[in-house]
């Protein structure tokens, strides 16, 4: 999901303030899917990813292109919006109640020596591993990849050399899109959804990217994995009900002696 | 007709118009009182607000049926937010709400027994534990739930007696509690009222948690790090769904699970885990299943909503809303202060809780409830203890999770 976030901003330049409830949405299908179909939540994170990647380009194209050039509290506003509309729609269809799903494996655990690690998230980390391999492996090795990554570097070049950026600018969108969609899906493995998820994520997924660094795609999978651990150590070593704090107190560190990220390039 | 006349005639007309209005005695009786139910309908305490609104559908029925003047509901959401709960009070007294009846959660309840109070309107209260929201010397605020002291007191008690019958008692527990207003309170009184009484028990660990939390794993690992052979809770509905997940996949089958807030019996609770749920006891304030009208509201329940068991939430709902229409219908206005008079002279006995009747002390607070405690059981609720308002005997020790 961070890496989503990381790879809008890192391209497009605009802060997706509706991420945790695009999210959201990706659960929501998720639940209906499984609920329909019966297939594996892993499974369907490809048909839900591809559903995303496509609600993502349209959002791109018809809604923030026009914003691209506007001042960032108007890209803002419009993004909170989409945001409010996302929650009270979910709302209108599914309810309040939180809903979750139950896999043959969703009570399923590993033992390892005194280690007991619970098989869905398992599960779901090895998932999220894949779609990041993936990820890197379509900006490094695909032509798309490269002139995306060519937009992001120098937005004037690309467009000198031809490239239509607008579009390039709308399949990054829905590529971050289809992250946040194959995140939904795996969530789902793991936790219950509710329309009132989404702002929660978003504002984990900004810690996790500010961290690891903005728009930098190993930093959101370092910022995320630091996060996790910093929280779960610090619920285990002083008191769980704080677990947050100690992953805003790193956010704090990283911003005062780091400002860029952990592996973020300063602005030039 | 000259322009005198017409004048004098118009003015006659006006003077004998504004009379029955300015006579007291003429004035016609309200026919109905306007009651502003605040629950959380939304947010992360949405569920439990659905259900207290089920007590609102089914229990004004009842009301009508037991010859009680209507209630015209007004409903408002608190969005499970404290500082919306303020604003949505103004906001139904503003639209004309002669009484408030909320709001499930301590802090909600008490930023709406501020507002009801500076703006002179009966609010009352259908669950909410916090000790202080009756303990500020306010004339407007009634609160038919018991406090978390005494709601301790009874599960201590009540804890006792089921030890006793099932044979069986844990020697050492985790009391795991949900961090916001409730879960604080009753934590703090927790250790002042458990010394009162001789539990087989000790507490090894303490441990506080988020209430927005979306993954309990490192609490629920660090309670079976203790040791501990059962786990005291107090939490929410969401937070004892993780928390019973993470039981079955960190391989902990505690010999008892005692709840001592909502959560555990509820029936989201027992649809999403199916036979996972059965067997936590929770002590929580219940109804009285022997009393006449208890039946009476189960019966109508059960037909409204055959899928869900009758429980604390529609209970104290209804019971909140059976003392704005008994007080209206003894002060025969919607006047504020004679509301709230009539409130404060309330003496029930034909109720649904358990204990004597609804009838308030100076602070406004029904201090004659008692408790209960109720266990999980193929998806169905029964009452273990009290003696006197059982159905069943409790099983204990629980049945391992892996063995279901």
């Amino acid at each position: 999901m961070a890496l989503g976030l990381s790879v809008i901003f890192g391209v497009v330049r605009v802060v997706n303030f509706a991420h945790g409830e695009m999210m959201t949405v990706a659960m929501y299908l998720t639940l209906t899917l499984f609920t329909a179909l019966k297939l594996d939540p892993l499974v369907l994170l490809v048909p839900i990813g591809a559903v995303l990647f496509a609600f993502g380009y349209l959002l791109q194209r018809a809604l923030i292109n026009p914003f691209i050039n506007r001042p960032e509290h108007s890209q803002f506003m419009l993004l909170v919006a989409v945001a409010l509309v996302l929650v009270n729609v979910q709302l209108i269809i599914f309810g309040p109640d939180a809903q979750g799903i139950r896999t043959a494996y969703s009570f399923d655990s590993f033992e390892i020596g005194p280690v007991i690690a619970d098989a869905s998230k398992v599960y779901a980390a090895g998932a999220a591993l894949v779609v990041a391999a993936a990820l890197f492996a379509f900006f490094r090795f695909t032509l798309l990849g490269k002139a995306i990554r060519a937009c992001a570097d120098n937005y004037e070049g690309a467009r000198v050399v031809g490239l239509d950026v607008k579009r390039l600018y709308a399949l990054t969108f829905g590529l971050g899109a289809a992250c946040v969609g194959a995140a939904g899906a795996m969530l789902m493995v793991v936790g219950d959804v509710t329309p009132a998820l989404g702002p929660a994520y978003t504002l984990l997924a900004f810690v996790i990217v500010i961290t690891g660094g903005l728009g930098s795609m190993p930093g959101a999978l370092l910022g995320g994995l630091l996060i996790g651990v910093t929280e779960a150590l610090g619920g285990v070593l002083f008191t769980p009900s704080a677990k947050s704090m100690f992953a805003f107190g790193l956010l704090v560190l990283v911003l005062l002696f780091r400002p860029e990220g952990i592996v973020g390039r300063k602005a030039s | 007709m000259k322009r005198r006349q017409f004048n004098r005639a118009l003015a006659a007309t006006a003077a004998l118009a504004a009379v029955p209005a300015s006579i007291p005695f003429v004035r016609a009786q309200a026919r109905s009182l306007k009651v502003g139910v605040l629950l959380p309908r939304s947010g992360v305490q949405a569920g439990i607000g659905q259900d207290c609104h089920r007590g609102v559908e089914v229990g004004t029925g009842i009301l009508k049926q037991l010859g009680y003047p209507s209630l015209e509901i007004m409903n408002g959401d608190t969005e499970s937010n404290v500082d919306v709960a303020r604003s949505r009070a103004e906001r139904l007294i503003s639209e004309g709400a002669q009484l408030l009846v909320g709001a499930f959660d301590s802090g909600q309840s008490t930023a709406i027994a501020q507002v009801a109070e500076q703006r002179g309107i009966p609010f009352v209260i259908n669950i909410a534990a916090a000790p202080p929201i009756t303990e500020q010397g306010y004339k407007f605020v009634f609160r038919n739930f018991p406090t978390a002291p005494v709601i301790l007191g009874d599960a201590f008690a009540n804890q006792l007696e089921v030890f006793q019958l099932a044979g069986a008692a844990p020697k050492t527990c985790v009391f795991m509690h949900v961090n916001d207003t409730f879960g604080v309170a009753m934590q703090k009184g927790f250790t002042g009222v458990m010394s009162k009484f001789t539990m087989p028990y000790k507490v090894a660990d303490t441990i506080a948690y988020d209430p927005a939390a979306r993954d309990l794993s490192v609490e629920v690992a660090k309670a079976k790090a203790s040791g501990a052979e059962a786990l005291i809770m107090v939490s929410r509905l969401n937070d004892a769904i993780l928390i019973t997940r993470e039981l079955v996949k960190q391989r902990w089958n505690p010999l008892a699970v005692l709840s001592m807030g909502p959560g555990w019996y509820e029936d989201q609770y027992l649809k999403t885990l199916g036979k996972l749920a059965d067997g936590p006891l929770s002590f929580v304030p219940w109804y009285d299943p022997n009393k006449k009208l208890a039946k009476q509201l189960e019966a109508a329940h059960r037909k409204a909503h055959p899928e869900i068991n009758l429980n604390t939430n529609h209970v104290y709902t209804f019971e909140a809303l059976l003392v704005a229409a008994d007080a209206f219908k003894r002060a025969g206005t919607a006047e504020p202060k004679a509301l709230a008079d009539a409130i404060r002279a309330t003496n029930i006995t034909d109720n649904v809780s358990p204990g004597p009747g609804i009838m308030f002390n100076a602070k406004g607070q029904n201090d004659k409830l008692k408790n209960s405690a109720i266990q999980n059981r193929g998806g169905k609720l029964v009452t273990v203890a009290p003696k006197d308002a059982a159905n069943a005997k409790p099983e204990l020790p629980m049945r391992p999770y892996n063995k279901r």
